[in-house]
């Protein structure tokens, strides 16, 4: 795996959390984050049980579950045999007996054989006993590209996830909101389908985990789920992103700054829900809006993002809402991946197209 | 606790008595050369070493509710005649592995029904107009649950065997004695669940007895055109857990093998895979056409097998069933239909409201406005014949408006 050549995410999470602090703060990566709030959940529910392909004595392919065998022992911390719809069947199962099973699955593309569990019972089982059946289950994946890896290893999957009623979907982007997000997901009682940008596994930031632990321990880290945020203010337009792709929306608008335009960039957060309202507020006062994302455009959230802030803020855009996707192709291979990706100039081109009158 | 022991796996299901030779921990898997029988079509009592007859007064009350189990299969196939459900799958022919599914469990145990499963489901106790909620057409299940713990039937195939093995999993990490029975077909034994779920069951060595009633087709496909295997119970061997085969007609031989399942179970002795016998009486469904992959001949030779007639030849042998008690036992199957047949006859009123409730345990937003949206059309009047709006509007979103 090759490190991410993107700007890491620098604490764009809500202000809110952030106690003022005499001692100068750890660092952390997003990885570690994950990690922690794995942990600090196991420890906090006996309920809360981690299973899946090399989670266990490996600790994940990317050590997100390094050491939870160790220390919550096997019961708690597990492998099962090679088979995603079994995982996945297996924890529908568990969270109707009084579980709250998180499972990994190893990569993106390697989900898709337990799609018709997701589909058809994690997303539906809820309806279908009319609220007596919940499951509370967290689905791990370690998603989308720019890591250089090969085929099956790249895929942005969010839409399938989204397009299905019944799943919250989250894709966190800065090493607070990997803590925060997890946590706030372990504990709900939906299901939630919880992407993980695997290029900011490495990115850092000045976080100590243990504080971040005792702000959601005392109730004190604001809700997530369903809350986007505004990761940089300004007044031009406005950039909406998610996950992989708020740090090259962050770059862009650091770029745009230099050429003497105030670019706003909104980090989602929550897929579904969706915060139509911060989204809005933001595009209604800047008038000029782009969206963000890996995944190829056609039929994507991102065109979905576009349909929703067009029916709403049409009278305050001084421009049609533009995408910046991937391409409709599937996910390139590694040397040809940049070519594929959202960069800043694709991204600072799209601005730019934005009918401005000057 | 995730590696299994291969403690309690050389056993058979039964009692290991009467095999001369000293059997390998492989043979003990397998299942019988036979399918397990204690009763025959004549009624007779068949002796089998490993599997005891289960006494008389057992029998009896437990074929009370096989009269009623086909009394209920025949009530439903005349509400779908009469327009009164949009569909059912019968088990006419099965009913004796219906009802033993159901009896040899506990109250703490979990049953797993597939859709042509609503006699288990009814004999495990769920109210009978809850259970048909979903093919009557108003929700898409209709009981709890956790009630009578019975999970919804399942139709996406063999799906549910996961979610058995998941109960049980859960029951096992806490140390309750839980033992989940989960059923699916033939033909659901191709599907990839059904393979991950006996691996999964094995590996993690669960308390599930998994039910496969054979009943020779799925839809049109006969078993042939699944499987080259043996015997679907022949399976089990792949994932180091024992198979048995059973008359599936048999009442009694059901209750026996698939209570000694139950007890290793329990015990602590892990899963296994119980193949039976059956036969499919009726079309797949009222909407198939049976006639366009099988003769009426081919059906024909199961008559006399059926498992009801069976039972009732054995237990009027015996006199432990009288003109009297038969009498009583039609009275109570009447009752039961009766109740079925008044209870769809009444109208339900369909709440559209509730179709935003349960998606997440939170509407969101989105779904706030779209129940909004629908509460609205709905206060305007709506064409209730088509069920959509009077003015043709489709989920419309509120535009911004100047
Ligand atoms: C995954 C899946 N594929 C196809 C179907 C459509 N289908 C419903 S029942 C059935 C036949 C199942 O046969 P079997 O497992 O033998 O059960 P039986 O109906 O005979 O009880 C099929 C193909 C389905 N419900 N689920
Ligand atoms: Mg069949």
């Amino acid at each position: 795996m090759t490190q991410t050549t993107e700007a890491p995410a620098r604490g764009i999470g809500d202000q809110a959390d952030a106690v003022a602090s005499p001692v100068p703060r750890s660092t952390s990566t997003f990885a570690k984050a994950l990690n922690a709030a794995l942990a600090d959940a196991m420890e906090s529910d006996a309920a809360v049980l981690m299973f899946g392909e090399d989670v266990g004595r490996l600790g994940g392919v990317f050590r997100i579950t390094d050491g939870l065998t160790a220390r919550f022992g096997e019961e708690r911390c597990f492998d099962t045999p090679l088979a995603e719809a079994g995982i996945m069947g297996m924890a529908v199962g568990m969270a109707m007996n009084g579980m709250k099973p998180v499972v990994e699955m190893q990569f993106d593309a390697f989900a898709y054989p337990a799609f018709e569990q997701v589909v058809s019972h994690v997303a539906k089982m809820p309806n279908r006993t009319r609220g007596k059946v919940r499951l509370p289950i967290v689905i791990r994946i370690p998603y989308a590209g720019g890591i250089g890896g090969v085929e099956h290893h790249c895929d942005s999957s969010e839409a399938y996830y989204a397009h299905t009623p019944g799943l919250t979907v989250l894709a966190p982007a800065t090493v607070r909101d990997a803590y925060f997000m997890l946590r706030e997901a372990i504990a709900s009682p939906d299901p939630v389908v919880f992407l993980e940008p695997k290029k900011l596994y490495w990115s850092k930031e000045e976080v100590d985990l243990a504080e971040l632990r005792r702000t959601y321990d005392g109730g004190q880290a604001p809700r997530r789920i369903g809350r986007a945020v505004v990761a940089r203010a300004g007044t031009d337009a406005t950039l909406i992103s998610y996950g992989p792709s708020v740090p090259t929306a962050l770059a862009a608008a650091a770029a745009a700054a230099e050429e003497g335009r105030s670019i706003e960039v909104i980090d989602l957060r929550s897929i579904v829900p969706f915060d139509d309202e911060t989204v809005c507020e933001s595009v209604r006062r800047t008038g000029r809006a782009v969206v963000v994302a890996e995944a190829p455009g056609f039929a994507s959230v991102a065109s979905e993002i576009v349909a929703r802030v067009q029916e709403r803020c049409f009278h305050s855009l001084a421009a049609p809402v533009l995408r910046v996707t991937g391409f409709d192709i599937p996910y390139p291979s590694p040397k040809l991946e940049r070519f594929y990706l959202p960069s800043v100039d694709r991204i600072l081109d799209a601005v730019d197209n934005l009918q401005w009158e000057d | 606790m995730s590696t299994a022991t291969n403690e309690g796996r050389g056993s058979m299901i039964g009692a290991a008595a009467g095999n001369a030779a000293q059997p390998t921990a492989d043979h003990a898997l397998l299942p019988s050369a036979q399918p397990v029988q204690l009763i025959d079509p004549e009624g007779h009592h068949t002796h089998d070493d490993r599997y005891p007859l289960p006494d008389g007064q057992k029998l009896l009350s437990v074929y009370g509710r096989l009269v009623a189990g086909r009394r209920i299969n025949d009530q439903a196939n005349a509400l779908v005649r009469q327009g009164r459900m949009a569909v059912y799958p019968s088990s006419h022919g099965q009913e004796a592995c219906q009802v033993a599914a159901a009896v040899v469990l506990d109250d703490q145990d979990w049953l797993f029904p597939t859709y042509r499963d609503t006699v288990a489901v009814i004999t495990r106790g769920v109210d009978p107009l809850e259970v048909l909620t979903l093919l009557r057409g108003d929700w898409h299940g209709g009981y709890d649950p956790y009630e009578h713990r019975v999970a919804t039937q399942a139709t996406p195939l063999a799906t549910q065997l996961l979610h058995a093995v998941g109960v049980a999993h859960a029951a096992k990490l806490r140390g309750e004695p839980t033992v989940v029975l989960a059923m699916c077909g033939d033909g659901a034994t191709s599907e990839g669940d059904f393979h991950e779920a006996l691996n999964f069951a094995a590996v993690f060595h669960v308390p599930v007895v998994f039910l496969i009633q054979n009943n020779e087709f799925a839809i049109s496909v006969p078993l042939k055109s699944q499987t080259v295997a043996p015997s679907l119970a022949h399976k089990a061997i792949g994932y180091g857990m024992p198979g048995e085969r059973v008359d599936g007609n048999d009442l009694a031989a059901l209750l026996s093998v698939l209570g000694s399942a139950v007890d290793r179970a329990r015990d602590g002795g892990g899963p296994s895979l119980i193949e039976a016998h059956t036969y499919r009486m009726q079309a797949h469904t009222n909407a198939d056409d049976a006639t366009r992959y099988r003769s009426a001949d081919d059906v024909e030779r199961w008559v006399p097998k059926d498992p009801i007639l069976r039972m009732r030849t054995y237990l009027r042998g015996l006199n432990l069933l009288t003109d009297d008690g038969e009498r009583a036992l039609a009275v109570e199957a009447d009752a039961i239909a009766a109740a079925i047949r008044n209870g769809l006859n009444t109208e339900v009123d369909v709440n559209p409201g509730e179709l935003f409730e349960y998606v997440f345990s939170e509407k969101t937003s989105q779904l706030r406005e779209q129940a909004e949206q629908l509460r609205e059309e709905l206060a305007r009047g709506t064409d209730a014949e088509h069920g959509a709006p009077i003015d043709g509007a489709t989920n419309q979103t509120k535009g911004d408006r100047p």
